[in-house]
């Protein structure tokens, strides 16, 4: 294509000026994705540290209910018909007391199938010593086994708030990393947990997490309807979790605000600097038009150059932002190594920043295209 | 023979508030295939005239025919086809494009016309560069030539196309009597060989008698016009 190649001709001609320009588009596209993804990593941190390990979309018993009967019908219900679950698990959980001298703790039973739990709460990663239990069994949390003083095979008798009590064998500990959890929570099997609070084959909860925690209320009321049963509820984690939430948008906010007046500044730059070189060209573009060039193929050299200065510009640009970040992860890092922010590659927001950035390019050499229609080659043969 | 450019009552008036005529009433027609210069005093409207006939500034009134065809009556796109076949430029300055070599700029009227680059193409640069003594700098980038090596690229670029009509505004005025001697010869050598025709604007008497017509403009009017 004959403007394409008097394009080329045009920017290697004025190579600094080309490069300058070029490294001014890199840098603006380069801020916007490290900015870009700096922020996803965080917010991605901080949603997986907060819900990460927990149920993000639990079925309970309604109002006035205790348990869930027939949760068998509604766990393969959700399993074979719901899209978006990641992982699905039944619990019985119910309060309790630990007995003994001096020992009135108040702690939460939690009894689940562990295959499917472990889809939620990743205990293999979590057990300090020990074991998972097995029936008749239970797994205790650091902070109680500190305070009561445990040990691996001893026996830890339970209370329930009905007056059972009932004997248990400890089989591990856990370090869930919040002190809460390791404080209250105790760990045994489903069945166990069922015939501790009398609860005979029925649950309290049926907990999820989905593919994309985002999406946690719409899937939550698909469940709902998909259910469509008066005796449970559903909720959700962005329900719950609202103060979360609004923070994680008033950051993806701001975010986008920096974005678009980087964006903004990078087009005023280049459409600037390409309405001086139409002015540098002008001599050029006006004997190509005394030569009989048409006015469509002459603009066209203007957005020709428009768009490879943004093809290089945003090419450069992603790969500098990728360096800043990989940069970031390396040496922002946590006393034990670890990355202080998670390098978290979106590639879609990162085609995204680079397509945005070409079509601003683009944009931009409109200015000059238009400018060059109206360029009159006796302009330029009169003046010199 | 046939008209190859005609003027019908050509006016020409500068400036919008204060408004200078340059051109009055021109009736002037010039043959096809023949060797036309146009002389005058400075300021006479010697440019304006031409630039006129070559449609890149229109007359503020009156018609102007090439090879028979109302240019006025042309649009945009079709003016510029017209310039890119029918007529060559040559001006005072070069107006080369820097970015390319001088046998890419010999080839740019071509590719404007949208033609691929062929072997006969390629030839036919070449059988004119070399024409023109121009043999030795193809490769030269526009810039890193002679004034003369690029009066002469600009010669051979307006007739790359091998246009019916040339149209030359001094285009000798920067170079030395003996590059001016030499150019003449290559206008008139392509004058006889391809019946092109030219209108060449000099201040150079010695030149314009060598043509076969000398028309003098003198404040904005045909003041002489000499056949041989
Ligand atoms: N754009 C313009 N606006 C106003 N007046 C103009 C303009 N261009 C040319 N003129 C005037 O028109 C007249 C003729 O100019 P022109 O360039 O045709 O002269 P010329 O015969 O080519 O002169 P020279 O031999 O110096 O090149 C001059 O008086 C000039 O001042
Ligand atoms: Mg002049």
């Amino acid at each position: 294509m004959f403007s394409f190649k008097i394009a080329t001709r045009f920017l290697r001609f004025s190579l600094g000026q080309t490069i300058l320009i070029v490294a001014g588009i890199a840098i603006g596209v380069s801020v916007q994705v490290f900015i870009g993804l700096l922020i996803q990593g965080l917010q991605k941190d901080l949603v997986d540290t907060t819900i990460g390990n927990s149920s993000q979309i639990t079925v309970r018993p309604a109002r006035g209910e205790n348990n869930i009967e027939d949760w068998e019908m509604i766990f393969n219900e959700i399993e074979q018909n719901q899209e978006g679950i990641r992982a699905l698990s039944p619990s019985a959980d119910g309060p309790a007391f630990v007995l003994g001298e001096d020992r009135g703790d108040s702690v939460l039973v939690r009894g689940f199938q562990f295959d499917d739990a472990e889809g939620i709460y990743s205990f293999n990663e979590k057990i300090m010593e020990g074991f998972m239990p097995d029936p008749g069994e239970v797994m205790v949390g650091e902070t109680l086994k500190d305070e009561l003083d445990l040990a691996l095979g001893e026996e830890i008798e339970l209370a329930t708030a009905e007056g059972k009590t009932e004997k248990y064998r400890i089989s591990g500990f856990f370090d869930f990393k919040v002190a809460n959890i390791n404080a209250t929570w105790i760990l045994t099997t489903l069945d166990t947990a069922q015939e501790l609070f009398g609860l005979d084959k029925s649950v309290t909860a049926i907990e999820m997490q989905v593919e994309d925690v985002f999406l946690a209320d719409t899937i939550g009321g698909q469940i709902e309807e998909l259910i469509d049963n008066e005796k449970i509820v559903v909720e959700n984690w962005k329900d719950q979790n609202q103060e979360l939430l609004s923070g994680l948008n008033g950051q993806s906010i701001s975010s986008i605000m920096i974005q678009v007046f980087v964006m903004v500044s990078v087009i005023l730059g280049i459409s600037s600097v390409l309405a001086i070189t139409v002015m540098q060209k002008s001599k050029e573009i006006g004997i190509l038009k005394a030569m009989g060039i048409k006015d469509g193929t002459a603009s066209r050299i203007f957005l020709v150059q428009g768009l490879l200065l943004g093809v290089f510009g945003a090419a450069l640009g992603v790969a500098l932002g990728l360096g800043l970040s990989v940069a970031f992860t390396k040496f922002a890092v946590n006393p034990d190594g670890s990355p202080i922010i998670a390098l978290y590659i979106n590639y879609g927001f990162i085609a995204l920043s680079g397509g945005i950035a070409v079509l601003a390019c683009l944009l931009a050499s409109l200015i000059p295209a238009r400018k060059s229609l109206k360029l009159n080659p006796i302009e330029v043969i009169r003046n010199g | 023979m046939a008209d190859m450019i005609r003027l019908e009552k050509i006016n020409k008036v500068y400036g919008e508030k204060i408004k200078t005529q340059v051109l009055f009433d021109i009736d002037l027609s010039f043959e096809k295939g023949s060797f036309n210069s146009i002389i005058g005093a400075s300021g006479s409207g010697k440019s304006t005239l031409l630039n006129i006939i070559g449609t890149l500034d229109q007359p503020t009134s009156g018609k102007v025919f090439i090879g028979g065809n109302e240019t006025s009556a042309l649009g945009k796109k079709d003016l510029a086809v017209l310039r890119n076949k029918t007529l060559g430029f040559i001006f005072q300055f070069h107006y080369l494009l820097p970015e390319f070599t001088s046998f890419e700029n010999v080839l740019m009227p071509h590719r404007i016309k949208g033609g691929p680059i062929t072997k006969e193409i390629e030839d036919r640069a070449n059988e004119i560069m070399d024409m023109v003594g121009l043999s030795a700098v193809k490769t030269n980038m526009a810039n890193n030539m002679s004034g003369g090596q690029q009066q002469r690229t600009a010669i051979a670029r307006a007739l790359m196309n091998k246009p019916d009509i040339i149209l030359a505004d001094e285009p000798t005025g920067n170079l030395d009597s003996e590059s001016t001697e030499t150019v003449y010869k290559i206008l008139r050598d392509i004058n006889e060989k391809l019946e092109t025709t030219f209108v060449i604007i000099t201040h150079d008497r010695r030149i314009a008698e060598k043509a076969d017509r000398i028309v003098e403009v003198k404040d904005g009017r045909i003041e002489m016009d000499i056949k041989r």
